[in-house]
C-alpha cells in the first residue's frame, strides 16, 4: 500500500500530507523511544508512536520512514508541524492506542494482498 | 570528489527545535554526493545520536565534519560536565537523562551504543568539568 492509498482509506485523521505519497509503505513499526527507533525503524516504514515532538520527525526523516501515525490522539505542536512540512513527512493521528492502530493497518494490508 | 570537504556546525545547548539539523544537513550532502545508502544511514544515526547528546548532556558545542573520498570523519566537541565513567556510559540502557528529557522520548541509554555500532571507529575523550569530544569515522 502506498501512503496515498492509506490517506484515501481514511483509517486515521490526516495531520500533514508530505511529499512522495506514491511511496510504497514497507513495514509497520511501533516504538516510543527515539534512540531505539533511530537504529531500528525500517526504511519506508509506517511508524506508530505516542511521541509527537520535533525529535520524532527528525528521527523519521533520518530513517526515511514513509509516514507516522500518532496514537492516543497525540498531537504535534506548532514547531513539530512546521518540521513535518519542511521535511515533507506525512503524519496521521488516531485516538486508538498504538497496538490497535497498527493492527488496523496490518489487517488492511493483509486482506489487500490475499 | 578528490579533495576533502570540511563543514562546521554550532550546536545549541538549549534549542531543541534545532537538534538534528547538523546531521540532516550532512545526510543530504552525502546523498547528493552519491555516497552509498548504507553508509549514509550509518552516518545519519551516529551523528544524530552524538548531536542530541551534545544538546541534552553536553550543553551544546560544535561539530567538525571532514568528508574524504573514502570516509567521513566527525568530531563532536562540547564543554559540558564530561563523562566520569565512559565504560558505564557506553552500556546499553545506562542513562542519566532527567524526566523532562525522557518525556520527549530520549533516555533509552542507546545513543552511545548506537554510535559505536554504526561508526567504523569511535573514540571518546572526556574530562569531568571540562567537556567531551567524540571522534567518529564511517567508511564509505
Ligand atoms: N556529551 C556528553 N556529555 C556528558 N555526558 C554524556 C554525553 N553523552 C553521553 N553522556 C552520558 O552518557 C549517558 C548515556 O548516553 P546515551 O546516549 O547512550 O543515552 P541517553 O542519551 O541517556 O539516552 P538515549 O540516547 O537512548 O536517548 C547519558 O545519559 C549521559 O549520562
Ligand atoms: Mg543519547
Amino acid at each position: 500500500m502506498t501512503v496515498k492509498e492509506l490517506m484515501d482509506l481514511h483509517l486515521y485523521e490526516l495531520v500533514n500530507e508530505g511529499e512522495n505519497t506514491d511511496r510504497e509503505i514497507s513495514t509497520p513499526y511501533c516504538c516510543d523511544l527515539l534512540s531505539i527507533a533511530m537504529s531500528s525503524a525500517p526504511e519506508g516504514g509506517i511508524w506508530f508512536t505516542v511521541m509527537a515532538n520535533l525529535n520524532t520527525l527528525a528521527v523519521a526523516a533520518l530513517t526515511e520512514t514513509a509516514c507516522i501515525v500518532l496514537a492516543h490522539n497525540a498531537s504535534l505542536d506548532e514547531g513539530a508541524l512546521a518540521k513535518a512540512k519542511s521535511e515533507g513527512i506525512t503524519v496521521f493521528r488516531t485516538e486508538l492506542p498504538v497496538f490497535d492502530a497498527a493492527v488496523l493497518f496490518y489487517e488492511r494490508v493483509k486482506n489487500a494482498s490475499v | 570528489m578528490s579533495s576533502s570537504l570540511r563543514f562546521e556546525y554550532q550546536v545549541s545547548g538549549e534549542d531543541f527545535t534545532r537538534a538534528g539539523e547538523a546531521s540532516s544537513d550532512i545526510k543530504h550532502k552525502l546523498k547528493q554526493m552519491g555516497v552509498n545508502p548504507t553508509a549514509v544511514r550509518k552516518v545519519a544515526i551516529a551523528m544524530y545520536e552524538g548531536e542530541i547528546n551534545m544538546v541534552i548532556h553536553g550543553g551544546g558545542g560544535e561539530i567538525l565534519v571532514d568528508i574524504l573520498p573514502d570516509k567521513i570523519v566527525m568530531d563532536l566537541i562540547d564543554h559540558g560536565p564530561g563523562i566520569a565513567d565512559i565504560d558505564l556510559a557506553m552500556q546499553e540502557g545506562y542513562s542519566t537523562a532527567p524526566d523532562q528529557i525522557r518525556s520527549l522520548g530520549f533516555g533509552a541509554g542507546m545513543g552511545l551504543p548506537n554510535m559505536k555500532k554504526y561508526s567504523d571507529e569511535m573514540d571518546i575523550f572526556s574530562t569531568v568539568g571540562e567537556g567531551t569530544t567524540v571522534h567518529m569515522v564511517v567508511n564509505f
